[in-house]
């Protein structure tokens, strides 16, 4: 077993919180790990990424080579695109369908469907509608996580308890939200 | 002891804890911050009573280390690249005096500048010192080497320098930890005033004392684990890697390695090794994170009759930091890429967050300013360094901590008009204040602009040394109080806090201007955590 993951965003939007429960999960899962992270300048609303490696091997690099990742994850349209050359040929892309506007020339809404139109595979969600519904907005990366669970390489259930371990210290109330947002992600995701 | 998924600076962190450490100095600087945080928010630190409170500037954590290092205890000071330049003064002569306590100094650098404004390679200070060096290539092994590394610079008697590269420290792997050693008594050296007093006649017996120590440490570089020789089949090349490059040839080779390489993670060069691998090859390919060290060192001005392959021939790209594809273009192979960027994706860059008092401190000043052509803002390293992007554009320079002030100055001594110095709170403390009292004394025609946020914002809201008192900081070092004007940084105070700007600029001599606004992060934050 092998995965490489790119989670991209806007510094701020916290794709560190997604790497965290995969982390957690694979640790339980005896796998080897590596995840490069990015802190300093550009967490003031730059572009933000995190490559993920996740393997029943050593792992040797901290980063993925282009065209190796499996799977893009993102909380942000146009940045899930800043990283297709690190995908490879049958990869999947999981993103966020809504921009994030802090830039003057950010691309008419038309433009990112084409390009993202243009992909083999592809999940593209309005992850925070769907956190709402689920309880609330601020289970967005959770939905997005659901929405990523059948490429990561870990078993569904194995991903839901690294949730449950991550959010116990806040209790029941923000688990079961968190696990619901996770299954509405998992679940829309599978429909479209 | 057990497994742990860390931050490369996190095992450096825990590893300092195990190893019996005392005291951590600091001043926060990606991507060196999360190694004192970690100790900040150890349970066992804090039983302990480990020190870790944030030093004023890396000159001030670096002599306080040695501090407790010369009291027996094992010291940690830690920083970025370019707190080495601030600390340069103690480090070099701390390898004159040596060491009493274990004392281990972190470099991180930060190739590529993902938050920075050089990519100095610090592997250069550690050899302009003649002290050991050690260069991690995993995080485990950066435990292992901070937990063995205090014994190790008490066995050489030396400090050591560790030098790691943000990949290192910003990426996370699991790491086994070991037993908890006990920290070191109270006892000062034997031999102090002959070590510690660096007068010329101690001093120069104490420089031939190093010099005689480097065959010493050569023979434990030779000896040691982090050192590694790996046969290969095919001769016509040897590989030469130091610290995390190793990853990256590892990755381009996972069925093993065709060709003899040399894996280096402890300084000063391991001779032996080199001269074997130089023997047995027909030619050498050096990788390495940051300058061309070894490269160079290899090379020599007269060469060792083998052609060496690395940053200086374009083989590897000259700057930047590696990556598993520069490697594996240098290495010849393909790089597979199935999908490009497409054109529509903008740059994103960074920007100051909405309702960052900074903002209104720029909109103001830039307004006043349009009514001076010759204005010129020296701006310095924190946050409001983001003034210089659009929509602002509100700084004509930014060069190293502390020098929006004196520069400023020397900008007025020469005789431009307004000359206005933008610095944040913590940069002041940092290495502003001296400045101030060089302008101070020559009653400079000045405007210094203290932009108070209360906190250390850009590095991820440490505590800034001087809240709370930089007016009185002003005052002691001799700026006239009816010149140290504060406000606070809002739109609904624009027209007051141009009209001070105004006043002041008119004012021949050294004004302070302190907007004083919490920064929005660190109030986030603190309500979060109120809530909990």
């Amino acid at each position: 077993m092998k995965t490489g993951i790119i989670l991209s965003g806007v510094g701020g939007q916290g794709i560190l919180s997604i790497a965290a429960i995969i982390g957690e999960a694979a640790l339980k899962e005896g796998l080897y790990m590596k995840q490069a992270e990015v802190h300093g300048m550009s967490q003031r609303g730059g572009d933000v990424q995190s490559n993920l490696r996740l393997s029943d091997q050593p792992i040797a690099s901290d980063l993925i080579p282009l065209g190796h990742a499996d799977l893009i994850i993102s909380l942000e349209p146009m940045e899930a695109l800043r990283y297709l050359p690190y995908l490879t040929a049958e990869g999947w892309l999981v993103t966020n369908a809504k921009p994030f506007i802090n830039i003057p020339h950010y691309p008419e809404p038309e433009q990112l469907q084409a390009e993202l139109d243009k992909l083999p595979h592809k999940v593209v969600l309005d992850v925070e509608s769907i956190a709402k519904e689920a309880g609330s907005l601020r289970a967005a990366n959770i939905v997005m996580l659901g929405a990523a669970a059948p490429f990561i390489g870990i078993e569904y259930d194995k991903l839901a308890e690294g949730i449950r371990n991550i959010f116990s210290r806040k209790g029941e109330e923000v688990v079961e939200m968190n696990l619901k947002a996770f299954k509405a992600g998992y679940e829309r995701a599978q429909n479209q | 002891m057990g497994k742990h998924l860390f931050l490369g600076d996190e095992a450096i962190a825990q590893a300092a804890i195990d190893a019996g450490l005392s005291g951590v100095y600091a001043y926060p600087g990606t991507p060196s911050t999360e190694i004192t945080e970690y100790i900040q928010n150890s349970a066992i630190a804090k039983e302990r009573g480990i020190h870790c409170h944030w030093s004023a500037n890396e000159k001030t954590a670096m002599e306080a280390a040695l501090g407790m290092s010369y009291a027996g205890k094992r010291s940690l000071c830690c920083m970025k690249h370019v707190g080495m330049n601030v600390a340069a003064d103690c480090f070099m002569n701390a390898a004159i005096s040596g060491i009493n306590g274990g004392m281990l100094i972190v470099t991180a650098d930060d190739p590529s500048m993902h938050s920075s404004q050089n990519e100095q390679d610090n592997r250069y200070y550690g050899h302009f010192a003649m002290i050991p060096m050690l260069e991690p290539s995993s995080q485990q092994e950066a435990y292992n080497m901070v937990y063995e590394g205090f014994a190790l610079s008490e066995a050489l008697g030396y400090p050591i320098l560790l030098r790691i590269t943000t990949r290192m420290a910003h990426s996370r792997a699991g790491v086994t930890t070991r037993e908890s050693k006990a920290e070191n008594p109270l006892q000062t050296p034997a031999d102090g005033r002959q070590r510690y007093i660096l007068l010329p006649a101690i001093a120069r017996k104490r420089f031939r004392a190093l010099i005689e120590a480097q065959e010493r440490f050569e023979s434990v570089s030779e000896e040691s684990v982090y050192n590694q020789y790996f046969d290969g089949p095919d001769k016509r090349l040897g590989i030469i890697t130091t610290g995390i490059a190793f990853n990256y040839l590892s990755e381009n080779y996972p069925e093993g390695f065709p060709h003899p390489v040399l894996k280096i993670c402890q300084y000063p060069l391991p001779q032996k090794q080199i001269q074997q691998l130089v023997e047995t090859c027909d030619e050498i390919l050096v990788l390495e994170e940051g300058y061309p060290f070894v490269e160079e060192q290899l090379k020599g001005v007269l060469s060792l009759g083998i052609r060496v392959h690395g940053r200086l021939d374009g083989t590897l790209q000259r700057d930047g930091e590696l990556t598993p594809d520069a490697v594996g273009k240098a290495l010849g192979k393909p790089i597979t890429r199935y999908y490009a960027i497409p054109e529509i994706v903008e740059q994103r860059p960074p920007a100051l967050c909405q309702g960052c008092g900074h903002r209104d401190v720029y909109e103001a000043l830039n307004e006043v300013l349009t009514a001076y052509a010759d204005a010129k803002v020296f701006g310095d390293i924190g946050c409001y360094t983001l003034g210089a992007l659009p929509p602002f554009r509100a700084i004509d320079t930014c060069i190293d901590m502390g020098s929006s002030i004196t520069m400023a100055k020397g900008a007025a001594d020469a005789g431009i008009f307004p000359a206005v110095s933008v610095i944040g709170d913590s940069t002041f403390t940092h290495s502003g204040m001296m400045g101030l009292l060089d302008c101070v004394n020559e009653n400079t025609n000045i405007i210094i602009v203290i932009s108070d946020n209360e906190t250390t914002a850009m590095t991820g809201g440490q505590d800034s040394a001087g809240t709370g008192r930089l007016e009185s900081i002003c005052a002691g070092i001799g700026v006239d109080p009816a010149h140290i004007r504060v406000m606070i940084p809002l739109k609904k105070n624009y027209e007051e806090m141009k009209a001070i700007i105004r006043e002041e600029i008119e004012y021949r001599g050294v004004s302070v201007l302190i907007p004083r606004r919490e920064c929005m992060q660190t109030v986030t934050r603190k309500k979060k955590a109120s809530k909990k």
